[in-house]
């Protein structure tokens, strides 16, 4: 079982993001479970949400303790949820942020991963190109795509496909897409640094 | 047709391919994404002939369903936590009155104090009101109960509460398998009312019935839950031939066949009970799971068979009974052919608190050896209690138990997940 914990803030799709995931995975043929961390939802608050992906019929309805990999929709809860907790030491990292991990002041706690499983992309800005509103959940999808290999390009578009109008949907199939590219460099650029290094 | 949907709107595409002719609702969390979903069906031309009548509150939701019910109309509607209480005396009116109302209550828990999280005391507030009441695992089943309680509902002539997870079921994205229409239109054959209010046929329906006959009456109603037993079982035998899927029933056994400790649940929690139980048997644990899916009528005998060789019972419950402990514990010991002193109740999850598998170890461990206390409250925080009786104990004006409770705690807001 993989398992992908997703912080962001009410108003951010975090609960919309994890549901696409699913669907991207049932499209795979993989049995799949989304749900949102619930409570009274209020715009800017703190909200998290929960996949799995299996190949088998997934049962367990505790939250995620322990994931294999977080997204991060918004990096200012760093200082306010403890967004890392009970990630797995092979645990992916992406967060949504022009910056750096050591921007962030993080360069020390990543040292504990593997360096291939943690990435920054500005899915806002790619967000605002593509949908003109500051969503960054699909352009994460295209992300997460691109930095687990878990599901495919191709299945995420195809899940926000399905969720979207065809306009919105659209640009939010371009915004994961160029994230998705985004991710893909930046992880050649890992690879290259660590050959080098 | 496999599909990855949100619980809500697979039991609102179920309820659609049944054919309902009313549609009654009153918006409360967590059911308000299944009666919005057959709101946009019914105005988008997709569900005719249907009626979806916007109510003023949950006590006009069930008495337009039994309105509708008695003209001889499918009706269906949906509540949850204070809504069903509000709601309450109209939902015994129509169990006594023996109207095939189906209805879903996406269970959460009751204030005060207010909380809209997950878990049975709404449903469970209702178990003697006369209406059958099932209980889905997982949205693939919350999607067949409702088509099976509409087939039981109309043969037996009784209202059929389908009760799922709030939170947990309605708002999960999983895989289901949608029916055809036609695999539910073989299973669910057109309303034929016992009674019902026709001006070229008229009947009074709801006399007043005085200390001659109540008794009879209130008799006859038990009858017919006794009758909701043998029929029950048969007619999910008849939806697995049908749908090819076995669902519904009485009770479902897993692992249990030389099991000395059984684990009984109702609901979702029995996933996450299931493996847990899977790990320990790993372990070398002889360790099994009863899950309840038909609570009332309640399954005595089903019951008591399948706990026939344990030699201790875990009664896990989202639900208490104030001042006397379990609901469905209580129901579990009065069937167990063995001691009473082996049936343990685990309070657990009261108002959405996750119930992990770690928590489940622990309690599992302690009822194989022997150290299970007859009533538990699963990772109850007892310093927290503690505070709150010492503080009642030095000062008369203690202050409102929950805003100090949460004071204690250092939250301003109830925390999220």
């Amino acid at each position: 079982m993989f398992q992908i914990r997703i912080h962001g803030r009410g108003g951010q799709g975090v609960v919309t993001a994890a549901e696409l995931l699913s669907v991207a995975a049932f499209r795979e043929d993989r049995h799949s479970q989304a749900f949102p961390s619930f409570g009274s939802e209020r715009t800017g608050a703190p909200v998290v949400a929960f996949c799995r992906i299996d190949e088998r019929p997934i049962r367990l309805r505790e939250p995620i303790l322990a994931p294999d990999a977080v997204i991060i929709q918004d990096p200012t809860l760093l200082h306010q949820v403890d967004v890392f907790g009970g990630l797995q030491p092979a645990g992916y990292i992406l967060i949504n942020t022009a910056r750096t991990f050591e921007d962030l002041g993080l360069a020390e706690f990543a040292q504990k991963f593997n360096a291939a499983h943690l990435c920054t992309v500005p899915a806002t800005e790619i967000a605002m190109r593509h949908v003109g509103r500051p969503l960054p959940n699909a352009s994460l999808l295209g992300g997460f795509a691109a930095l687990t290999g878990r599901v495919s390009l191709e299945s995420v578009a195809a899940a926000i496909g399905e969720k979207f109008p065809p306009k919105v949907a659209a640009g939010n199939i371009a915004a994961a897409t160029e994230a998705y590219e985004f991710v893909q460099r930046e992880m050649k650029k890992e690879a290259a640094g660590a050959e080098a290094g | 047709m496999l599909k990855q949907v949100e619980g809500s709107a697979a039991v609102a595409e179920a309820i659609a391919l049944c054919r309902p002719q009313v549609i009654c609702a009153y918006p409360i969390s967590p059911q308000t994404h299944i009666v919005e979903a057959l709101g946009r069906r019914v105005d988008a031309g997709e569900l005719t002939p249907c009626e979806f009548v916007n109510v003023e509150s949950e006590f006009a939701a069930m008495s337009v369903a039994i309105g509708a019910s008695a003209t001889g109309a499918r009706a269906y509607t949906a509540t949850a936590s204070q809504g069903l209480l509000f709601m309450a005396e109209a939902v015994y009116n129509a169990a006594g009155l023996g109207l095939p109302i189906v209805m879903t209550v996406a269970n959460r828990a009751i204030g005060a104090p207010i909380n809209i999280w997950n878990d049975h005391t709404d449903a469970l507030s209702q178990r003697d009101c006369g209406w059958l009441q099932l209980f889905a695992e997982d949205n693939q089943e919350a999607l067949d109960l409702h088509i099976q309680a509409f087939r039981l509902a109309e043969e037996l002539s009784l209202p059929v509460m389908v009760c799922m997870d709030g939170f947990i079921l309605t708002h999960a994205y999983e895989r289901v398998d949608m029916p055809t229409q036609a695999q539910v239109d073989s299973y669910l054959p057109p309303y034929q009312p016992r009674q019902v209010l026709d001006p070229a046929d008229p009947v009074s329906i709801g006399a007043m019935v005085g200390p001659e006959a109540f008794m009879e009456v209130r008799y006859l109603a038990h009858v017919k839950q006794e009758q909701a037993l043998e029929l029950i079982p048969a007619w999910a035998d008849e939806f697995r031939r049908i749908f090819g899927r076995p669902s519904g029933g009485l009770v479902h056994e897993y692992r249990t066949g030389d099991a000395d400790v059984i684990v009984v649940a109702l609901g979702s929690v029995l996933g996450t009970i299931k493996d847990t139980v899977d790990e320990m048997r790993d372990q070398g644990h002889k360790i099994g799971v009863l899950g309840i899916t038909c609570f009332r009528p309640w399954p005595s005998v089903a019951v008591r068979d399948a706990l026939q060789r344990a030699k201790r019972v875990v009664v896990l419950e989202k639900s208490l009974a104030v001042g006397m402990g379990g609901i469905v514990g209580n129901n579990v010991s009065a069937s167990f052919s063995g001691s009473p002193d082996c049936v343990h109740t685990v309070i657990a999850g009261l108002g959405g608190r996750s119930i992990t598998r770690g928590s489940l170890h622990r309690v599992f461990e302690q009822a194989l050896a022997d150290s299970l206390e007859p009533l538990t409250f699963l990772d109850l925080d007892r310093a927290l209690v503690d505070r709150v009786l010492e503080r009642e104990r030095v000062q008369r004006r203690s202050g409102p138990i929950a805003e100090g409770i949460l004071k204690d705690l250092g939250v301003v807001a109830a925390k999220i997940g």
